[in-house]
């Protein structure tokens, strides 16, 4: 009886924390290869529609062009609807260069199947989206992505 | 001079660094997710060139006024009548092609107030300057859903009985494509394109008026 009661005697070992560093960086690979950078700021409020017939977007091939309201801190723009490429608010004219610009930029191979991914906020004018895709034809960027949140065709 | 064994690293705060490293990540990127609706454009035509007469019959029209109202060839429409609707005028098939060919695989009523053949069918959404984005891309989701409704109805009737348990074989037949992307299929791709072909997306998004 006594051998196993002295065995009971000192406090619980403390447990080792060894792999905790092992743990944590498994992790961190993971989040670093399921990831991507996000490449840029948000300046404009951006709450996506909704649409239940939708494809997936290719990223390799797609640039974005983001538009809304500006969004609480920046203010100063104003409260209509707005463009913002890259990080900068821009005009309507400055669509073609800044697109222009990305398309050279991509693999040769790609630069017929170049995407332009529309990420607008549901509040927005569409008039707005009307002048986008107008200088968008201009420059032949013919292949446009309505940019949209997956509604469950359930609902 | 004495042999020393050189004093163990203490690595007690490898994890505070690790976990450092963990949030940097977790802030700073984004799981990708992005979908969303992929149209066509029109190409700009060149100015000069004759405007080609489409007959009124072959055209339906959706129009979206300032205040997010819908209306569809001239009538008052709710939002969740506008699929049917389209699927009606697309499948009607009352006559012949431009080739002169009657829609033989055309279920619709064969009117011949509405469109001639889905080929020649054209669906026109116009809108108005001020209408919302989010009503816009609703209905132009309902239109997608229409031409996608017929598609997946022709696949499965031509090649339904290769995708068994498949309610959606048009679908199923994209997402093939999808997945062996490294390796052409021919024989999937003539069969995608013939279905496109049956009821291509002709689907004008005009310029807004006012």
């Amino acid at each position: 009886m006594s051998k196993f009661k002295n065995k009971k005697k000192g406090d619980m070992p403390a447990i080792s924390t060894a792999s905790l560093p092992d743990i944590v960086f498994m992790l961190l690979f993971f989040f670093m290869v399921a990831t991507v950078m996000r490449d840029n700021t948000l300046m404009v409020k951006n709450e996506l529609p909704n649409a239940d017939q939708v494809e997936k977007l290719s990223k390799d091939r797609t640039t974005f062009i983001y538009a809304g309201r500006p969004s609480e801190g920046f203010k100063k723009f104003g409260t209509e609807a707005r463009i913002q490429i890259n990080d900068a608010f821009v005009g309507v004219e400055a669509v073609q260069l800044a697109v222009t610009e990305a398309r050279v930029a991509l693999r040769e191979e790609l630069q017929d199947k170049f995407v332009v991914a529309l990420k607008v906020d549901k509040e927005a004018n569409s008039g707005l989206v009307s002048d986008i895709k107008q200088e968008l034809r201009e420059i032949n960027a013919l292949k446009v992505m309505y940019v949209t949140t997956v509604k469950n065709p359930n609902e | 001079m004495a042999k020393r064994s050189a004093p163990e690293v203490n690595a007690g705060s490898m994890a505070d660094i690790a976990f450092l490293l963990l949030i940097f990540f977790l802030v700073t990127t984004t799981i990708e997710k992005d979908k969303g609706i992929l149209r066509s454009l029109p190409p700009i035509e060149p100015p000069n060139e004759d405007e080609v007469i489409i007959k009124q019959k072959n055209l339906f029209v959706v129009l979206i006024g300032r205040n997010d109202d819908l209306l569809v060839e001239d009538e008052r429409m709710q939002l969740k009548d506008l699929r049917k609707a389209a699927i009606e005028f697309l499948d009607n098939g009352g006559d012949v092609d431009n080739e002169g060919n009657p829609c033989d695989y055309c279920q619709g009523k064969k009117d011949p107030a509405s469109s001639d053949h889905p080929d020649k069918a054209i669906i026109s959404l116009q809108h108005d300057r001020e209408t919302s984005y989010g009503k816009y891309i609703e209905v132009q989701n309902e239109l997608v859903a229409a031409y996608n409704f017929l598609r997946n109805r022709e696949a499965q009737r031509l090649y339904g009985n290769e995708y068994p348990g498949e309610d959606e074989v048009y679908f199923a037949m994209l997402a093939e494509k999808e997945k062996n992307q490294f390796k052409r299929n021919e024989e999937l791709e003539e069969r995608i394109a013939k279905i496109k072909v049956m009821f291509p997306m002709k689907l004008s998004e005009a310029e807004p008026k006012s």
